[in-house]
């Protein structure tokens, strides 16, 4: 391990992606994480859960990635998705208008559900779709601004704006992180109670400015996600 | 059929002194990690009595729950609260025998559903873009599936769109009312060649329609399967609820991305034999090494609130490790193995995901962390829980336990077994004998070789298929239930046999004798036991 890498806070999230069935939830995912695109992507059952790690600014990022199920039998089980989250991306299908109405039902379940600050990303994905769009960009740029959400228009079959979608919110967590003690953030990766005993001296201990304890973190960087 | 030749039950002997010798069931175990069970001769009670135990509150998912939270293991609730059973009003008519429910065999609704399933008569639509009553392809399918509710709202057909079969629908449920008024409950309608059945549960209504092979029983068996599907996705108390609040609301929006289980379900029940004897099969191993494999799990999964784990490659039991005092039942497990196989999304990531084990707990949830160990994603691991927020827990058990297989090559012997196949007939080197099913009742489990000539082709098997649901029936018909039965075919020769212990199911050449037979037999199950150790999970784990 570097003395950088020492010197660098990790920073842990939570990001669910909502959205209605079949506007490609799983595929902007996909394409984010695993750099792919499949056309035979078959619907999620449940959640799938994602690991995502980028270095940005002083930090070092490990997102965990909820990626739902759209289906409606799991819309009662959302909250146990939701809970704790730090991020939404909220993803509609800018071909269906249905979906993009969906939306305002997610953004006021979270507004009712969740009191710890959350960054909302809304996604407007299919933006290769042009054809048969039905949801304007000025109307869901206008939407975005109103909720306070960020807002990009993606295509994970083109590749587009996922990148940039996903790292704006990595930055505005880290913003929020800085600014608000609340945040309900963590700087560690306490979530692994074993990785002490499996690496006991590659333990380095981060201080942490917003909280009182020292946390532990492991810097093997293969955590097997 | 002319030709055919039968013996039953009476002593199976001939004059050299061959005899059948009911020894000790190969495969037996008193340390069963599964619910032994019976083929399907208790499915009728069965029906009766899910109709009177409606139990919500006391599940056994709530009990886990609850005793683990406070740590008081003194006092564990018998299984089922048999406080409300009295209930019967329902129930008028279940006990009745098999031939007085097929009362309802009145000529014209009998042909005229005949004709409306029956390809050749009748004119024939010329399109079939969206396939209803009047296309030709969908007459002429095997097995119809129909689920709807008691006011009659289509749920599920297996073929067709429910919309565009709106009004037969209405038939059904029709007549199912239509007996009911009368205090009695109809079972089944036989049609000409159709045999139509009727499983009728609370909220639902489940018809299956069949020209094929199976029996009115076995049709049962796979509509109360159809319907454990069902409450695995949305639980009998969501069930309840939803039409608690309305009446004629349209499942189909819960069940949205569901059909596909119940499609994988169907064609399940077409070619695995695990569901028609109520067992399921492992995959063959080293003792040693599966042993290995479960202690891995228990020493790496040691986790508050976890109920089941089990591994499964390729729909074949690896392993099963469970909480004291709780056992899994075999419609379960295969109700978690179709889960596995129809849902490709679990391939992806881990995933976290709430299920419904209708025989465990109808009314609630676990959740399930499910996960693929190995790169093919041969092998997949399930971790069942009461807790929901264990997630990360269980994510971090997966690993270890990942870990310590590479270690000991515990995945690498698993995809060395399935690759090699299970194994041959020749193995057990007795002539004339082509294949077997063989089912341990005690651990509920089965073995069978793999399949070879002449089952090669898509069709052959299907007939095997065949032989061995007639088989089946004969031995476990409700009117006159056999020990034994050996029936001369035109193609083969078949041998049934049920003892105490365990079902066999053996198919021969054609030209086989008794004796010869017999002999087999016995060589056949001096066989299994030897191999009893591979074939089968023999000892139960438990946390």
């Amino acid at each position: 391990m570097s003395q950088q890498e020492g010197k660098m806070k990790s920073l842990e999230a939570k990001v669910v992606v909502l959205g209605s069935q079949g506007v490609g939830k799983t595929s902007v995912v996909i394409r984010y994480v695993g750099g792919m695109f499949s056309k035979a992507v078959s619907p999620t059952i449940g959640a799938s859960f994602f690991t995502y790690k980028l270095n940005l600014e002083n930090y070092r990022v490990k997102l965990q990635v909820w990626d739902t199920a759209g289906q409606e039998r799991f819309r009662s089980m959302a909250p146990m998705y939701y809970r704790k989250a730090n991020a939404a991306m909220l993803v509609y299908d800018i071909s269906s208008s249905d979906s993009f109405y969906d939306i305002k039902e997610w953004v006021s379940e979270l507004k009712r559900n969740v009191d710890t600050p959350i960054v909302l990303c809304l996604v407007g994905n299919k933006c290769d779709l042009e054809d048969g769009r039905k949801v304007s960009f000025t109307d869901a740029q206008e939407y975005a601004e109103s909720i306070d959400a960020l807002f990009f228009e993606t295509s994970a079959l083109k590749n587009t704006g996922i990148e940039e979608a996903f790292l704006v919110v990595a930055k505005k967590l880290i913003k929020l992180y800085e600014t608000t003690l609340t945040s309900g953030l963590n700087i560690l990766d306490s979530s692994f109670p074993y990785d002490e005993s499996e690496h006991p001296s590659s333990n380095i201990h981060v201080e942490s400015s917003g909280q009182k304890s020292t946390n532990k973190e492991s810097s093997s960087s293969g955590c097997a996600c | 059929m002319a030709e055919t030749r039968e013996a039953e039950q009476s002593q199976i002997s001939d004059p050299d002194g061959e005899e059948l010798m009911e020894k000790n069931a190969p495969g037996d175990s008193k340390n069963s990690m599964l619910i032994a069970s019976d083929s399907f001769e208790n499915i009728d009670i069965d029906c009766v009595e899910e109709f009177e135990i409606k139990k919500h509150k006391g599940g056994l998912i709530h009990q886990i729950v609850k005793q683990t939270s406070k740590e008081e293991q003194d006092e564990v609730a018998k299984e089922n609260d048999d406080q409300n059973s009295a209930k019967s009003d329902l129930s008028i008519g279940e006990d009745s025998s098999e031939d007085q429910g097929e009362i309802f065999e009145t000529k014209d609704i009998a042909e005229a559903l005949d004709e409306t399933l029956n390809p050749g008569n009748g004119p024939i639509s010329s399109h079939i873009t969206d396939e209803d009553v009047n296309s030709p392809e969908w007459r002429s399918q095997r097995k119809h599936i129909f689920i709807f509710s008691d006011s009659g709202k289509p749920v599920y057909s297996r073929y067709g769109n429910e919309d565009k079969l709106v009004t037969l629908f209405g038939v059904m449920q029709a007549l199912v009312s239509f007996i009911q008024v009368s205090g009695d409950v109809i079972r089944s309608i036989i049609a000409g060649e159709h045999r139509f059945v009727f499983l009728i549960r609370e909220h639902l209504i489940l018809v299956g329609v069949s020209n094929g092979t199976d029996s009115t029983q076995q049709v049962l068996m796979q509509l109360t399967y159809l319907y454990n599907q069902v409450l695995s996705v949305l639980t009998s108390t969501s069930l309840q609820k939803i039409y608690k609040q309305r009446r004629n609301y349209d499942l189909r929006r819960q069940l949205s991305g569901a059909e596909k289980f119940l499609d994988s379900l169907l064609n399940m029940m077409e070619t695995e034999p695990g569901f028609l004897l109520g067992a399921v099969r492992c995959l063959p191993l080293e003792s040693t090494v599966r042993d290995m494999i479960a202690q891995s799990i228990v020493q790496h999964a040691k986790v508050k609130d976890l109920v089941f784990t089990l591994m499964i490659a390729n729909s074949q039991l690896v392993t099963l490790v469970r909480m004291k005092k709780y056992y899994l039942h075999p419609m379960d497990l295969h109700i978690i193995i179709n889960l596995i196989n129809a849902a490709e999304s679990f391939k992806a990531a881990e995933s976290w995901t709430p299920i419904c084990l209708p025989k465990f707990d109808s009314s609630g949830f676990l959740q399930a962390h499910i996960s693929y160990l190995d790169e093919d994603c041969q092998t997949c691991l399930i971790l069942l829980t009461v807790d929901r927020e264990s997630f990360f827990t269980l994510s971090e058990c997966k690993n270890r336990i990942q870990e310590r297989l590479v270690k000991y090559n515990g995945l690498q012997a698993i995809s060395d077994s399935l690759r090699k196949n299970s194994y041959s007939i020749q193995d057990c080197k007795i002539s004339d004998l082509r294949h077997f099913l063989y089912k341990s009742k005690s651990t509920a489990q089965y073995t069978s070789p793999e399949l070879e000539a002449p089952y090669l082709t898509q069709p052959e098997q299907e007939r095997l298929f065949g032989l061995y649901q007639f088989l089946h029936q004969r031995i476990h018909s409700l009117s006159r239930p056999l020990k034994i039965l050996y029936h001369v075919g035109p193609y083969e020769t078949l041998l049934g046999w049920v003892t105490q212990g365990f079902e066999l199911y053996a198919v021969f050449g054609p030209l086989v004798t008794k004796p010869l037979a017999i002999n087999a037999i016995n060589k056949l199950l001096a066989y299994i036991k030897r191999e009893e150790n591979r074939l089968f999970i023999l000892n139960s784990v438990t946390f």
